[in-house]
Order: C-alpha cells, then structure tokens, then sequence
C-alpha cells in the first residue's frame, strides 16, 4: 500500500539529497572536530560551513547559530537563559498556544521556581491581540515567548511586530519558530528578535538536530555544562551527521522557498476547498489568510479524531487530529479549547500538513477517499446536525 | 499510536448490530458530545432473553469496538445473565483494551444498566445521576458512586487508573485530591485513626459563633464565588445546629439544577470545611 504522508508538521521526510550529504560522516568522516589533529579538523571545517548554511536561510551571522539537539532543546536553553541572565525579573509572557516544549516549560517554572507567567488567549480564529501583548509587559518581564507559526492550525502570528514592541520595551524576545524556518521566508537583519528556536526534523532533516540562534551581544547563560564546544555555549562533542544535515536542509529551503508557497500551497487550497466542499457540517479552524502554506486544520462535526485517522491509516493516508483520545489525554487540543472551537467539532479536527514531496495525486487520493469516511462514522453516531443536544454547542473555556 | 488487539481493530473496522431498534424494550444513553464519546443501546428482550441489540457510538475506535462488543455478548444472553456484565466482560471478549482506553468499557457497562432499568421502567433512556452521590469530576460529570464502584469491580490502585476507568481527574485535574481520598476509602489503605486529640473535622470542638463564622466565611469565599460565575449568587439565611438555610438569588434562583448545587456544592463544601453531618435546606 502506497503510504499518502500528510503530517509534516509532526515530522518530515530527509530529503535524498541530505542524506547523501551526511552520510560520509558516519563512516570516513567520524573525527572530533575538536581535535588537533587535521582528520577531526576536517569535520571542524564541514560544521563551519554548515553553520554558514543555517545562517544563510535566516539571514543572522554564523556565529549567532548554537546548534543543539531538538527544538525543545532550543525553547528550553531561551527561557532559562533569559531568566538566569535577569534574576530580579520574575515575570514571563507567552501564549496559551504554545508548544508543549515552552507551556510544559512555563508552568514547571510557574509551580517549582515561582515565575509569573502570563499565557495570552487568541480569538476564534486563533489571532493573538497586539494590544493584549503590549499590556502584559511589566517591568519585572524577563522574557516574551511567542510562537512563529502554529503546528496545529498553522497561523502565522505578527512576530516582526512583536518583536518590535518588545524591543522597544527592553524586555527580551525569543520566537519558537519550529514550524516556521524553510516555509516561510525569515530575515533576523530586519527583525528584532533576540532568540529563535528550530529543529531540523521539520524540515527535512533527520531527528536529533536543532539549532538556536541568539543574538550578537545578547547575555547568554548556557543550559549545558561542561566542553567548550559552541564557543561555551552548549556543551557536549557535536552532533556532527546531524549538523551536517541541517546545514545541507537549510541551503535546500531556501532553493525551495517558493515552491513551499505556491506548489505546496495549491495542493494545500486543493485539498482543503474540495474537503469542505464535499463534506457537510466541516469547518476550517484557524486564521484563513494568515496560515503556513501547508497547514490545513479542518473539524468534521459529529464524528471523532481518533476514529478519523485510524480509518485513514488502513488506506495508508498519515495525518494527525487535536482529538482527546488520539493523545492519551481526555481533553481535545489547548489550541482548540483556546480558540473556543464548539465541542460539537473539537473531537473532529484533523490536521492535514504538506510538503514538496507531496503531488496532486495524494491531494486526489484524499478528496476520494476521506468523504465516505466520515460519512460512514456518521451513520455510527448518535449525534447529527438534527439531534444533537443543545448543551453541546456550548464552547470551551479554561 | 495505540496498540489495539485485532479483535478490537476487527470491530471497530466492521462494528456489529448498528442501529436503532423502533421497538426496543430498553434504551440507554450515556456521554454526550462534550465529553467525547457517547453510545446509546437498544435492547430487544423476549421471555427474559435479550433477542436482539443495536447501537449507535460517537468516540474512538475502542469506544465503537467496546459498543460492537457488548451487543455481540449480550445477543443471546437472559437478562439475569445481562444484569451481571461488567466492563470487564467487555474489555476480555475484545482480547484487552490500552488501560488508557478501559473508560470505553466502563461506557458500555454504564449503557447496559440503564437500558435495563430503562426497560423494567424504572429509569428513563437517560442516564441520570441519582442525588444521594457526590459530583467529584466537574469536567467529566462523574460521581463518587461510579469512581467507588470502578475501583471496587476493577481493582484499582492508582488515581491514574481511576482516570483511565471513568475519565474522572482528566479534564483540569482539580479533583485529583478527591479521587485520592476515595482511594484510600476504597481500598482501607492507609486510614489512620486521627489521634484523639486532634479534631476530626474542622468545627470539632468550636464554640457555636466560632461554627457560624466559619460557615458564613466557607460560603463567602468559596461557594459564593463559584455561584457568580455563572451569574447568581447566594444568601445565607439562619443557622440551626447542624441545619443550614439558604437562599439563591440572580440566576440559581430559577435554575432548574438549584437542587444539584445545593448538595453537590454548598453541602459538599460545608461538609468538607466545618462538619460532614451539615444539611443545608432552601428557605
């Protein structure tokens, strides 16, 4: 069975070419860069140029790059730093968005160390208020912690505006950024933001590899201790397949730029108008025209997440959904329940993320396929647009 | 990704006995769409033997498995066989259930009973919870009585397992002390005798002003506050010994749930924070 991959946003393929790329350093090329002798120096030379590379696709200076191991990595490093570089402010603002790696984060320093944080809400389209933003900053604000884009429903928040606000508050300005890097163009010349996190696995690298670039003159207190690898600033002997790999994904995001935002897009537009239209009592969730070219979130009402996908899965079509069961949890998404999503459609959202190794034929595939599925769960269900009970319309709130 | 057992992959793929049966004898629905899943049973009974079952299911693919299931167990069965399901039937014909996922057939055990009670007329299809039980999961709407009852039938031994049996403490997690305490309730672990000096509940021992301020500052700082969210409020009328009057006023005062909130709130609170023998009445 042809596997239909629809779930970029959780991961993404490595492109052949990064592979090849990265492949010599697990067998000839496996010196420490570290080393004196020229064998490791080799590899040293390589990271260099990967560095490069990266801070091509986000026009920063190489030195500004601090590779790490995961997004995660990258969000946490940010946060504490920010904070441990600033003992006297005790205050955070971020939003109820978030990925678990900054909200997770957030409410551990909240609970254990005793922060203040304070999470932003979005509107039903998920739209975060400026002013809303400029009102949380204090005084003792350590740090403003925002997302680039969403990985759910793929809004792109106003982050050049934002930072700018934050710049002129003097208060420090990190950008989780993860799902924005190769989608949508990034230029750290023009925009004041001091810290930005990206992993490589979202954009056709291989898992295990992020970077964080920080700022020039930024004060900066390293998450790991220990080598001096990355000028001190993130200890431990260099990911150096991983790296490699980075840098060869950046050069090719940015020779693929435009292709994310047409190519993709059309195939993104294609599939999500035909869904839609197919499929009664759907609804798009999410800022319709402010969105990454590749992300569609569509809720199908009276029918639930999990059973969704796992009927997609025997047709070998990979997505994923905000539902309660599919996660382990009990509650739909905290993006969903923050936008307000009615409880009628939150158990049916299905996210659908594209890459350019997508074609019109798994779009096709889809738009035949998914209609009869969820017409098939529906004819299961006890709820429908006729005779479900009144209290269901009713929204989430926290 | 879960792993499910091909049974439940079989069921959930090709469900069994979906429908509506026009002449049941009993029907029984349980959840809603808030909370994620629902099923509604119909059973068809002849000389004391369930002939015929039909379902319909909104939720998961274990949750549609574990409805498919019990129609198949049930089909065939007397009713006195009926009556004596547990989920744990459910849970064992589809070759086990993800613990995670254990609430599907607590769902289906909870639909059977109320299709019969539905079908001896004692109940309507509607499962209702009755008055006596307290409200313990707000998020999930679930009782004292079925977390009790999960714990018992199943034998659980951590609240996540409570969780994973009735959903209850999955939602904002405000009740995870509550279901710690019907834990060691249940399982008569743990339950020292409190020292003789020490008062075993906190009005013990106080002058009767003393209890009077300590009700008038429960109700103020956390029943009151509660109440206001939704647009009403409360007045706290007369005290009698171990009586307590009140008034709703603004929205509660027309609700048709007063009486659940009189209870499961204000006598729940009163009876955790100042004496476990306090009624309150409306007046």
């Amino acid at each position: 069975m042809k596997t239909i991959y629809m779930d970029n946003n959780a991961t993404t393929q490595v492109d052949p070419a990064v592979f090849e790329e990265m492949k010599p350093f697990f067998t000839e090329l496996y010196g420490n860069p570290s080393s004196m002798h020229r064998f490791g120096g080799q590899v040293g030379v390589r990271l260099k140029e990967a560095r490069a590379r990266v801070a091509a696709l986000l026009n920063c200076e190489p030195d500004e790059i601090i590779f790490t191991s995961c997004g995660s990595e990258s969000d946490n490093t940010a946060i504490r730093s920010a904070l441990n570089a600033q003992p006297d402010k005790r205050h955070i603002v971020t939003t109820r968005v978030e990925h678990p790696a900054i909200l997770s984060l957030c409410k551990y320093l909240e609970k254990k160390d005793g922060y203040e944080v304070t999470y932003l809400g979005t509107d039903e389209n998920g739209r975060l208020d400026i002013q809303e933003i400029k009102d949380a900053i204090r005084p003792d604000t350590a740090i403003v912690s925002i997302m680039w884009a969403n990985n759910e429903t793929g809004n792109i928040y106003p982050i050049e505006e934002i930072a700018a606000i934050a710049k002129e508050r003097g208060v420090v300005f990190h950008t989780d950024a993860v799902q924005a890097v190769g989608k949508i163009p990034i230029d750290l010349k023009t925009t004041p933001i001091d810290m930005l996190s990206l992993s490589g696995h979202k954009l056709h690298a291989p898992k295990g590899v992020g970077a964080l670039f920080v700022r020039k003159r930024l004060p900066f207190r390293p998450f790991l201790i220990g080598g001096h690898q990355e000028r001190s600033r993130r200890a431990g002997t260099e990911n150096t397949t991983g790296i490699i790999a980075l840098g060869k994904a950046c050069e090719l995001a940015i020779q693929h730029m435009d292709e994310e935002n047409t190519a993709v897009r059309a195939l993104r537009d294609t599939l999500e108008t035909g869904l839609l239209a197919a499929i009664p009592d759907s609804i798009l969730n999410g800022d319709r025209d402010n969105r990454l070219p590749n992300t569609s979130n569509i809720s199908f009402g009276y029918v639930e997440g999990e059973a969704i996908l796992l009927m997609m899965d025997q047709l070998g079509i990979c997505a994923s959904s905000g539902s309660a069961c599919t996660s382990g949890s009990l509650e739909p998404s905290h993006v969903l329940r923050a936008m307000g999503v009615p409880f009628t459609f939150a158990h049916g959202s299905i996210r659908f993320s594209l890459s350019r190794f997508n074609t019109a034929q798994d779009v096709d595939y889809v738009l035949e396929t998914l209609p009869p599925i969820i017409k098939n769960l529906r004819k299961l269900s006890p709820f429908s647009a006729q005779k479900s009970a009144p209290a269901c319309t009713k929204s989430f709130s926290e | 990704m879960w792993e499910y057992t091909d049974r439940v992959k079989d069921h959930f793929l090709n469900p069994r006995n979906v429908g509506t049966l026009d002449d049941a004898d009993g029907v029984g629905e349980v959840g809603s769409l808030a909370c994620g899943d629902a099923l509604t049973l119909y059973i068809k009974v002849k000389d004391g033997i369930v002939t015929d079952a039909k379902f319909q299911t909104f939720g998961c693919a274990s949750a549609i498995a574990s409805s498919s299931a019990l129609t198949e167990i049930l089909i065939g069965k007397t009713v006195e066989e009926a009556e004596a399901l547990t989920n744990k039937d459910i849970a064992e014909y589809l070759g086990g259930l993800p613990r995670e996922k254990m609430h599907c057939s607590v769902m289906g055990q909870e639909a059977l009973e109320q299709a019969l009670k539905n079908m001896r007329g004692e109940a309507p299809s509607k499962m209702e919870h009755s008055h006596e039980g307290t409200l313990i999961c707000e998020c999930f709407g679930v009782f004292d009585e079925e977390i009790l009852r999960a714990i018992k039938e199943n034998d659980l031994k951590t609240v996540e397992d409570i969780t994973n049996f009735t959903k209850a403490g999955g939602g904002c997690g405000k009740c995870i002390d509550d279901l710690e305490r019907l834990l060691t309730e249940a399982r008569g672990e743990g339950v020292c005798p409190a020292p003789s000096s020490e008062p075993s509940f906190p009005a013990q021992g106080m002058t009767n002003i003393e209890r009077m301020h300590l009700i008038e500052s429960v109700i103020d700082d956390e029943v009151r506050p509660m109440l206001q969210a939704d647009g009403g409020d409360i007045r706290l009328m007369d005290i009698d010994r171990e009586t307590v009057m009140v008034k709703f006023i603004g929205m509660c005062s027309n609700c048709p749930s007063s009486h659940l909130t009189l209870q499961n709130v204000v006598e729940a609170k009163l009876r955790e924070k100042v004496d476990p023998n306090i009624v309150v009445r409306e007046g």
